[in-house]
Formats: C-alpha cells, sequence, structure tokens
C-alpha cells in the first residue's frame, strides 16, 4: 500500500503541467537563441578585375552548367544577362544557387560559397551586363518607419509571406519562405529582383525608403519577443486551435481522470 | 415477448418500465438481456488514510498547504502587477507582465483546486450513496389532475367554446410582431439599392492607377516584367467611405511579356504593352487574391485556394471559384500615366442572386 | 413533483432554532425563515452524483463559460464597440500613427497600455477555444454513450442550441477587434451570404448596414456578442441543468447498479469538493495557457483594411469545418438559370453543414423510431455494445475531421510540403469515402470487440501460464473474472429488429417497411450478452464451477468459442 501511495504521489498532475511547461520554456527559449543571427557583411571591392577574374571562374566551374558560358541561358536555367550583383548575391548568399535538384522551387540550403566567392561571382555576373546593385548598407540598418514598413508590408507582402513573416504555401507545391532570420541585405535583394515565383518590386512600386521601412518591421517582430508569450510559430488560429485541444484539453482530462479515481 | 422471461433482476427491478414496454414498443422489437445476477455493490474499500493515521494526517497536511500556496500565489500575483509594470513601447515589459501575473493567479488557482480535490478524495468520507430514481413521467394522479385543471380551465374561459375570440386572439398574436419585423428594414439605408452599388465601382475613364496605400500614380514606364502593383483609384483616399469603396475597387497590376497573354478579341486594347489590371477581390466569396507568381503567372487566393491564371485572362484553373477575375481595362494618358478606360464590365467579388 | 404541501411543511419543521448554533445558525435561521432554503439542502444536499472521468466535460465547458464571463466583462469595460476611424497612438511602435477603428484601437489599448489587459484578453480567448471544445467532447461522449436517449432526448436537442450558440459567441467575439484577420472572416461571411438565393444580397445589405464592411457590423457584433446571444445561452444553461437535476445522471453498468438506482458521491460535501475545486482546475489550466502563450496577436494582424491579406488566413478552430467545406468544393459550380446566379459552390457547402448540424440535432428521435426503443434508459451503454451507433458517430466524427482539416489544407501543404492542389484533393477523398470505411471499421472493431468481451465472461483472460495435465495434454490456464467485473460486461441489451407486421387495419405502409428496413440495418449484427445457462455450461464440464472466485478454473481450452450470435 505504501508503494502505491508513493507512486500515486509522483504522478501528480501538477508535475505534469509543469514539466511541459518547463520544457515548453526551454524549447522556446533555446529556439529564440539560435534564430538571432548575426549580419556578415562581406568587403569585397567588387569593381576590382582581380575580383572579377575571380569570379568569373567560379561561375564557369558551378553555374555555367545552366546559365551558360556567357550568361545567355539553357534550357535548365534561365538567362542571368540584366539580374545583377543583387540577385547573385541572394542566390547564392541564401544557398539556393547551385540548384541540387530541378523542383517545384529553389530550396534553401546550407550556402554553398564564402562571403568572398560570393561576392566575386556577383562582381563578374555584374560586370557582363548591368542590373540591380547590392544594396548599400545604410537602407539595411533596420532604423526606418515600421509602421510605415507595417502596413506596406501587409499590402504587398503578407498574403504570401504571413503577416508575421511565417511563410505561406503557394501553388504547385510552391512556398513562400518564412522571413524570420533571413538577412536584410537578402530581404532587400529579393524585393529588388523577385527570386523565382516572387514578383519584383522595384523602386517605383517601393521606393529604397519603403524597402528599408519593411525591414525595420519585420526586424521588429523578429527582435522583439511577442508581448504575449510564445507565438505557436505565428500560424495563427490553426496552432492555437490544436493547442487549446491537445495541450489545453489534454492537461484538463488528465486532472479529471485524477480527480474521479478512487484514492489509495 | 422473450424479454420477460430473461430479462432478470434488472427489469425485475424496473418493473413499471418493462410494462411500459410491453404496450409501447412496436410490434417486433424484442429486448434480451443477461439472466445473470446482478451482484450488488461490491464491498467497500478502505483507503490508506481510513486505515493508516500517520496517512491521514499526511493529507491533512497536503491539503492545507496546498490552500497557503494558493494566498502565497494571490499575493505574488498582487506583488507582480506592481513589480512589472508595462512600460511604454516594451514588449519584454508587457510579456512579463503577463507572464507573472498570469503565473500567480494560476498558482492560487490550481492550489485551491488541487486541495479541494484531494481534501475530498483522501479525507472526506468516501462511503458511496444511492439514490432510487423514479420514472420523469408524473404519476396517473398528477397528470389527471393537470387535465382536470386544463379543463376547467377551457370550462371557465370558455376558451373552446367562444371561436371567435379564440381566433381573433390568435390572429392577433400572430399579427402583432409584423411591425418589429419591418423595422429591421431600417438596418440598412432606407435609399440605397444593394444591386445597383454592387455592380459599380469608384473605377471610371481617366482615373488614374495609384499605388495603394500612398495614392501616387504610377506610369506604365515604372512597370517593369514581373512586377506586381497593388492599386487603388485616384481620389480614394479622401473619400468618407474609403473602405467600402477599396473593398470594391482594389486592383492588381502586372506586366507580362506581351508575347505570353492570350488576348480575346472583345478584350483587345484593355491591357498596355503587356499591362493587365485584374480586379484583386475574389468571384468566390470576396478575399483578396494577392498571391501573383510572377513565372507561372498564377494569382491564388490565400482563403481557400481559387487560383486564376493571368495568362489567360485570369480564367479559374483551380479552386471553388467559377468566374475569372474582372479586367479594368487601362490606357495611357498623355502624360504617361495609367489611367482606367472605364468601370469594370461586370460586378467585381463575389456573386449575388441579382448579378446577372 | 411531490405535493407542494408536503414541501412547505418541511420547510416549517425547522421553525424553531437549534441553540447554540452560533453566528452560523442565526445567519441560517434568518435565511430560511425569509428563504425556505432548508427545504432546497435537504432536497439537494446529499443528491447523488455518479463519479467518472468523462462526466466531468460538461463542467468544463460550464467552468470555462464562467471565467469568458468574468474575463469578458473586465473587457467590455474598456472595449469600444465602434468603428469610428481614429489614428493609433498607443504603445505598439509597429502602428503608430496607423489609421484604425475605435474598436481596433481600444483593443490595442488592452493589450498594451493596461495592466493585465492583455493576460485578460488571452485568458478570454483562451477560455473561448475550450469552452467549445469542451462542449464538442462533451457532446460525443453523450453520443457514444447513448446518454441521449429517453428521456432525455429534449436535453440533447438543449445541448445542441447551446454547441451552436457557443460557436455563434466565438465568431461574433473573434470578429470584434476589427483586425486584419478577423475582417477577412467577415468578408467571406458576407460572401457566403451574398452567395444565397433569393435573399443573399439584402441580408448582407442590412446585416453591414450598407455596402460591406460599412460602420455598424462591430457595434451589431458586440450587441449580439455581450447581450443578446450570452441572454439566450444563460436560459438555455439553466434549463439543461435543470433538466440534469429532473433526470438525475447516467451511469455506467456497474455491480449494485440498476435503471432505477444511481450509485455515487453526495453533493455535501464530497461533491461539492471535488466539483468546486474542478473549477478552480479549470481556471488554472486557462491561466497558464494565457500567461505563457499568446493567443489572437492582433497587433500583428494589423487594422482591417480590404486589400491586404494574410497567409494562412483561417477561423477559430470551431468554424474551421465551415471553411473546410468551402475549399472543398470541386470548382465550377455556379450558374446562370432563370436571369438569377446560382452559387452552388457555397449553396452546396451550406446544405451539407446545415443537414449534418441538423442530423446531430435529430438523431436521438431517429434513433428511436429506428430501433422502436421507447423505454428509458439511464445505465449507459458501452460503445462498442451498440455498434452501429458507434459506427455511425465514427463516420460522422470523421466527415467533420475532412471538413476541419481542410481549412488547413495551405498549413499542411507548407508542413508537410506537399503541393496544395493534392492536399486538396485527399481531403476531398477523405470526406467522401471517409465515413464509409470509418463506418465499417469502427462496426467490425465494436463486434470483434463484444466478443472478446463474451469470451472473456465465459472462459476468462488468459493468463499465459501453460500447464501440462497427467495425461500429457498442455492447457493454457485461465484467471476466471469475479462476479463485479463479470456484471460490468454482461449488463447490456440485445434488440431483435422490428418484424414487418401489419397495422392495425391489416395494411403495411411504406414507412412501416422503411422502419423495418432500417432497423434490420441498426440491429443486423449483434452479440447477445452470456446468459447464465452459458456461463454455467462454460464453467461446469463436471467439475464445481470456478465462478466469482479468481482462482484457475481447470479444463478451459482456448478453442471453446461461445459464439452464437445470433438468437
Amino acid at each position: 500500500m505504501a508503494r502505491r501511495s508513493r507512486k500515486a504521489n509522483r504522478r501528480h498532475p501538477l508535475a505534469t503541467v509543469l514539466l511541459i511547461a518547463i520544457g515548453l520554456v526551454v524549447t522556446g527559449g533555446g529556439y529564440a537563441a539560435f534564430s538571432s543571427t548575426t549580419a556578415a557583411t562581406a568587403e569585397t571591392d567588387m569593381s576590382s578585375q582581380q575580383v572579377i577574374d575571380e569570379g568569373e571562374k567560379l561561375f564557369a566551374s558551378n553555374c555555367a552548367t545552366c546559365h551558360g558560358m556567357s550568361l545567355q541561358g539553357t534550357d535548365d536555367g534561365p538567362s542571368l544577362i540584366g539580374v545583377g550583383a543583387a540577385s547573385v548575391n541572394f542566390q547564392v548568399g541564401t544557398g539556393r544557387m547551385p540548384l541540387a535538384m530541378q523542383g517545384p522551387q529553389a530550396m534553401q540550403k546550407p550556402v554553398q560559397f564564402t562571403d568572398e566567392q560570393t561576392a566575386a561571382m556577383a562582381a563578374y555576373v555584374a560586370s557582363i551586363s548591368p542590373g540591380p546593385a547590392i544594396p548599400d548598407a545604410s537602407l539595411l540598418q533596420a532604423d526606418g518607419d515600421a509602421a510605415n514598413g507595417g502596413e506596406l508590408f501587409r499590402i504587398n507582402c503578407a498574403m504570401c509571406h504571413n503577416v508575421a513573416g511565417a511563410g505561406g504555401a503557394l501553388t504547385e507545391g510552391k512556398y513562400a519562405p518564412e522571413l524570420t532570420g533571413v538577412l536584410a541585405t537578402h530581404i532587400y535583394e529579393a524585393m529588388l529582383t523577385g527570386p523565382q515565383n516572387m514578383p519584383v518590386f522595384n523602386d517605383d512600386n517601393l521606393t529604397p525608403e519603403d524597402k528599408r521601412d519593411i525591414i525595420t518591421y519585420l526586424k521588429y517582430v523578429e527582435n522583439n519577443p511577442s508581448p504575449g508569450g510564445f507565438e505557436l510559430g505565428n500560424l495563427g488560429p490553426v496552432a492555437e486551435g490544436l493547442f487549446a485541444w491537445i495541450f489545453g484539453l489534454g492537461a484538463i482530462i488528465g486532472l479529471m481522470v485524477w480527480l474521479t479515481a478512487k484514492s489509495n | 415477448m422473450a424479454h420477460d422471461e430473461v430479462s432478470g433482476i434488472d427489469s425485475a427491478a424496473s418493473d413499471s418500465s418493462a410494462v411500459e414496454t410491453s404496450h409501447r414498443t412496436s410490434a417486433g422489437t424484442a429486448v434480451i438481456g443477461s439472466d445473470v445476477e446482478n451482484p450488488g455493490e461490491p464491498p467497500h474499500r478502505a483507503r490508506v488514510t481510513d486505515l493508516d493515521p500517520a496517512k491521514a494526517k499526511h493529507a491533512d497536511r497536503t491539503v492545507y498547504t496546498l490552500f497557503y500556496l494558493s494566498i502565497a500565489g494571490s499575493i505574488f500575483a498582487l506583488a507582480a502587477y506592481m513589480a512589472f509594470p508595462i512600460e511604454d513601447g516594451d514588449p519584454v515589459a508587457l510579456r512579463l507582465n503577463t507572464l507573472f501575473i498570469g503565473l500567480g493567479s494560476a498558482l492560487a488557482l490550481f492550489g485551491i483546486g488541487l486541495a479541494a480535490v484531494h481534501w475530498g478524495k483522501a479525507l472526506m468520507v468516501d462511503k458511496e450513496g444511492i439514490d432510487v430514481r423514479h420514472p420523469v413521467r408524473g404519476t396517473d394522479e398528477t397528470r389527471a389532475r393537470a387535465v382536470e385543471i386544463f379543463d376547467q380551465a377551457d370550462k371557465e374561459s370558455g376558451f373552446g367554446r367562444r371561436t371567435l375570440i379564440r381566433n381573433s386572439l390568435i390572429g392577433a398574436i400572430i399579427a402583432f410582431p409584423l411591425p418589429g419585423l419591418v423595422l429591421f428594414r431600417g438596418l440598412g439605408p432606407q435609399d440605397q439599392d444593394p444591386v445597383e452599388l454592387l455592380s459599380h465601382t469608384m473605377w471610371k475613364k481617366g482615373s488614374r492607377l495609384t499605388l495603394d496605400p500612398s495614392g501616387i500614380p504610377v506610369r506604365a514606364s515604372d512597370i517593369t516584367i514581373g512586377s506586381v502593383f497593388h492599386i487603388i483609384p485616384e481620389g480614394l483616399n479622401e473619400r468618407e467611405d474609403l473602405l467600402e469603396q477599396k473593398a470594391k475597387a482594389a486592383v492588381l497590376l502586372m506586366r507580362l511579356d506581351p508575347a505570353d497573354l492570350n488576348i480575346s478579341p472583345e478584350r483587345e486594347g484593355w491591357s498596355y504593352d503587356g499591362i493587365v489590371a485584374y480586379s484583386k477581390i475574389c468571384t468566390h466569396v470576396g478575399c483578396p487574391v494577392a498571391l501573383y507568381e510572377q513565372q507561372t503567372h498564377h494569382l491564388l487566393c490565400p482563403c481557400h485556394q481559387s487560383t486564376f491564371d493571368v495568362v489567360n485572362e485570369a480564367k479559374v484553373i483551380f479552386g471553388p471559384a467559377k468566374r475569372p477575375l474582372p479586367q479594368l481595362p487601362i490606357e495611357v494618358d498623355s502624360e504617361g500615366y495609367l489611367v482606367a478606360q472605364s468601370d469594370f464590365h461586370e460586378p467585381v467579388g463575389p456573386s449575388f442572386w441579382e448579378r446577372s | 413533483m411531490t405535493s407542494t404541501i408536503e414541501r412547505t411543511e418541511a420547510a416549517e419543521s425547522p421553525a424553531t432554532p437549534k441553540k447554540g448554533g452560533g453566528i452560523t445558525g442565526a445567519a441560517a435561521n434568518y435565511l430560511d425563515e425569509r428563504t425556505s432554503i432548508s427545504a432546497v439542502v435537504k432536497e439537494f444536499g446529499r443528491k447523488i452524483f455518479p463519479d467518472h472521468w468523462s462526466f466531468m466535460l460538461g463542467e468544463v465547458a460550464l467552468y470555462s463559460f464562467v471565467v469568458i464571463i468574468l474575463s469578458g466583462t473586465f473587457l467590455t469595460f474598456f472595449f469600444q464597440a465602434s468603428m469610428v476611424e481614429t489614428h493609433y497612438e498607443g504603445a505598439f511602435v509597429p502602428l503608430k500613427g496607423v489609421e484604425m477603428s475605435a474598436a481596433m484601437d481600444s483593443a490595442l489599448h488592452i493589450s498594451f497600455d493596461v495592466r493585465g489587459g492583455l493576460l485578460v484578453r488571452q485568458i478570454h480567448h483562451w477560455a473561448a477555444l475550450l469552452f467549445i471544445a469542451s462542449i464538442g467532447l462533451h457532446m460525443l461522449r453523450v453520443f457514444f454513450t447513448g446518454a441521449f436517449r429517453k428521456p432525455r432526448e429534449l436535453n440533447w436537442m438543449i445541448g445542441f442550441v447551446l454547441f451552436v450558440l457557443a460557436m455563434a459567441e466565438g465568431f461574433t467575439g473573434y470578429s470584434l477587434p476589427d483586425d486584419l484577420l478577423s475582417g477577412n472572416g467577415l468578408r467571406i461571411i458576407d460572401g457566403l451570404i451574398k452567395g444565397m438565393p433569393v435573399i443573399g444580397t439584402w441580408t448582407s445589405f442590412l446585416l453591414f448596414g450598407g455596402e460591406f464592411p460599412g460602420t455598424a457590423i462591430v457595434g451589431r457584433l458586440y450587441t449580439l456578442h455581450i447581450l443578446l446571444l450570452p441572454a439566450i445561452l444563460v436560459a438555455f444553461l439553466a434549463l439543461h441543468l435543470v433538466f440534469v437535476v429532473v433526470h438525475k445522471h447516467t451511469q455506467f453498468a456497474g455491480p449494485g447498479r440498476t435503471e432505477k438506482n444511481v450509485i455515487g458521491y453526495p453533493i455535501l460535501p464530497v461533491y461539492a469538493a471535488k466539483a468546486g475545486g474542478f473549477f478552480f482546475l479549470v481556471f488554472g489550466v486557462i491561466a497558464l495557457m494565457a500567461s505563457f502563450f499568446t493567443i489572437n496577436p492582433i497587433w500583428n494582424y494589423g487594422p482591417y483594411d480590404p486589400s491586404p491579406v494574410s497567409a494562412g488566413t483561417q477561423p477559430d478552430w470551431y468554424i474551421g469545418f465551415a471553411d473546410g467545406a468551402l475549399r472543398l468544393i470541386p470548382p465550377g459550380l455556379e450558374f446562370v438559370w432563370l436571369n438569377h446566379t446560382w452559387s452552388f459552390n457555397i449553396i452546396i457547402p451550406v446544405i451539407a453543414l446545415v443537414l449534418l448540424l441538423l442530423f446531430v440535432a435529430i438523431y436521438p428521435f431517429v434513433e428511436s423510431w429506428v430501433t422502436g426503443d421507447k423505454r428509458e434508459h439511464h445505465i449507459l451503454d458501452r460503445p462498442r455494445n451498440a455498434p452501429t451507433r458507434t459506427a455511425i458517430g465514427a463516420a460522422g466524427v470523421t466527415f467533420y475531421a475532412a471538413l476541419w482539416a481542410a481549412a488547413s489544407s495551405d498549413l499542411m501543404a507548407t508542413h508537410f510540403q506537399l503541393s496544395i492542389e493534392g492536399v486538396i484533393h485527399v481531403v476531398q477523398a477523405w470526406a467522401v469515402l471517409g465515413p464509409f470505411i470509418a463506418y465499417f471499421i469502427t462496426k467490425r472493431v465494436c463486434i470483434g470487440l463484444m466478443k472478446k468481451d463474451r469470451e472473456i465472461v465465459l472462459h476468462g483472460y488468459e493468463s499465459g501460464r501453460i500447464v501440462r495435465l497427467p495425461g500429457g495434454e498442455y492447457i493454457e490456464v485461465h484467471e476466471q473474472l469475479d462476479d463485479y467485473e463479470r456484471w460490468k460486461l454482461v449488463d447490456y441489451e440485445s434488440f431483435e429488429p422490428i418484424m414487418l407486421r401489419p397495422n392495425s387495419n391489416g395494411k403495411i405502409t411504406p414507412v412501416m417497411r422503411l422502419r423495418s428496413a432500417m432497423s434490420n440495418w441498426f440491429f443486423e449484427d449483434r452479440i447477445a450478452p452470456a446468459s447464465r445457462a452459458e456461463l454455467d455450461a462454460a464453467h461446469g464440464h463436471g467439475h464445481a464451477p470456478a465462478v466469482g472466485t479468481g482462482s484457475p478454473a481447470r479444463g478451459e481450452l482456448e478453442d471453446q468459442t461461445g459464439g452464437n450470435t445470433h438468437h
């Protein structure tokens, strides 16, 4: 009898609730710690001939199979004439290129090249034909007007990327990626160049200041904790409903079973 | 019927319902219960707290400790209210305020709840009681008396006899809410016709296409291939009924390679050099269809996944919507700005009964 | 029900107060002399409630409703149900200066500028999700145990109305902050209403006070949310509880329990302690959820504007099945006929939802008509002992789940790396075929479980001990059930289907044919409970029956199945 009683104490429902709470705090905290990123800026002189030559070599060995020796494109990859350094920096800098396999869209992968190598390829592509340049650091400091950025983000971006930048589904297996943890440079370049199925937002649509404001908004959401507690992935009512059913009602049912079980 | 012999103790105990069954259950139904005897209540098992005074003492201590913990929780919540104020615009302060007031309150609540339940389970006498059930229907005397009362009331009032009074009463009762119902017409404005309103938007010949939300007009030359511009009509931001107008007039402007576009003969001239303008309001139930894929030229509605093909005049290629998105005919004015040629040629947004 | 004369006498009997009761006694006397409260205590104080964990689900709903009322009342002190345009000047930086309605502004004010305001908002919203979820589970419990049978059919209807009211409360509340998410939800409702034949256009026009979105809807929903719907809800809730008292609670089959009694703990003191404590536990779970987890972050959604929309725009979970129905409808179902637009892409989902809900509402009447069973039932069915009902329930749950899942088709696509078209096609197939598959599987599983129970009753559990008899024969020893455990497995009834017999006029009507066919279908596969004779035969074998001792009966071989499934 005494043994059974101790066993019952060990299963104290409050302990379960606390354990769940502690587990969630720990994982949430860990996640928050890992998702904060540091911006690395490559200090490379984009106009130096040495850099361009280095880029040409890298391009010939890594990209030319699909994009052609003179950037003209092939059946396997689009032409890169006029895409500019910004596009190269985005596609290679986020690991989307080189492509691992053909699919609905290029996936983010571990980055294959160093910042210097990426910059060299960008310099080479930009040297063949002009296009959007890598944005100026002054626009990437997340120091603009977050309110304006938020409004523009909701109108121009949220339908695909979700109001909190959690990403969303597109047609035929494509998706708009999550925006948390993405470098300001890459966000800017994506707006400027419209990678893959993302539309282009040129400077007449969203001015450089508008883009800065959007980055400011996204960084505000990313760097400040949600005031109400853990966000449950910012996925909205679906995540909330599942949580209420599984954890909320689950905990309550656990308490119900304890409450109606006969005491030892 | 079979069940009378075999239903055993259970139906013996429920004689009255068994009798009811025989005349109320339809012909053909037979119920077979088990004739195994109900063994009666099992012997009562004493709890450890009943047998061992030390255990009882321990449970006693647990209960009052939990109540004290609850008090501590309430005090903690009070302290947290003061110790973690919301500082202007600081999400961390707000989060801590929410967290600690909540945690204190939760502790206070759990303390009371766990203590009370533990008290009930471990210390209160746990002898089970038995209540006897009676059939829900009233006894025959009660029912007879009820009928009698109604009969008497009928006689005394003449409700059944004085048919004119009765029928006019029923008529009056039916008629009196009607004025009240009519009042609800006033929920909508008296001087407007919804069909008329739904059939037109703010767009008219010559109104410039401007950026949402700033209202800056756009030139055809601003729009590069692969772009999507979220457009509102010129002058919308000054309107008193901004949201109502925006809910109909929002437009998506896209530029494609003109060679990609399949344009039907009657829409020749509605686009300008590959620039096309379509209503942003879904023809299913009205969500903004704004997910434009610049390579596949699909427009996806995030609410119910209707997919429209911009290349083929926004025809539906997937999802519940039936009609294509209405196209806004556009042209370029003398200063190079994009303007509407006219309003949409059909009502925008979800279908409605009087639509066609 | 007992005569009133008796009761007044009972109330007057303690008219002479006992000495030495102290302040409590004096207060009780004061109260009783003015309210006759002692009669209430006498009547209800020792009323018995049976114990089973699943009987607490309704209480969860009740308690979360109390939490909703408490937290909601606090919120009304700050919320402004007005759509007047204003510029946000509160604490949340990314919305500073943004134009929004007073409703959104005040909801943000509650969240960012009232100490503990966000906590109360989150308590209110989490409690609302739990409220409807627990009603749903409670209904499933009542359904699968047959607790809706006579005399409780009307209380099932009342409970159903409460479920619908709760969903309406949820939706009206969800829409109040006038944020982007709920605004798009209202836009969908508007589109849905406009798609209704004949009345749609004008209904939408009147509801929104003109064109969508107008400036009236938040105020109107607020009146519904805090006045009209709660008033009706409380009235039905009171009625629901009155019937629980009138009928007395059902109980599962068990030793000593019959249709004529109810065994459990008295309200005072055990039930008061447990059920009262449980209120605090439910509140505590809600408070814990609200302090740790964000719900409905309207500051992310921003104010409503008809142009933007967010990926992953979904309603709260309880409206999900309706949203899912809209997503699942196959393309192209809209026609112009007789110079009017027939939006079958909206009409069909609405009809499907209404039929589903209607079927839930009237199921008790359908079942009692099919079974012809007009007796009172207070002993619950174990779900397996009513295989057809359980299978119908499983089919309904599967259909609901398909609609529900469809509402998150986009999230399933992104999170499982599927194409959204593929997800929708699979869920469409699930919604159509799933219920039939679920029906078939559930029914077979139930019958299998009944066979297993019967086997256990007759032959006991397999103990896993193999014994070699003197003759060299190997047998497995079976552990017998004691009388109490056995009773739980045999206390149920098996029905014969209704036979087709001419009525008093000597005729067989088509309705009678239908009913007989339905009854045959309902009862076609059934396993009768073991009878005394079968039990004796199984335990007999010439040896003394080892019933109720728990000692292994000798000579129990596995192949002795008592599988006479039809009588």
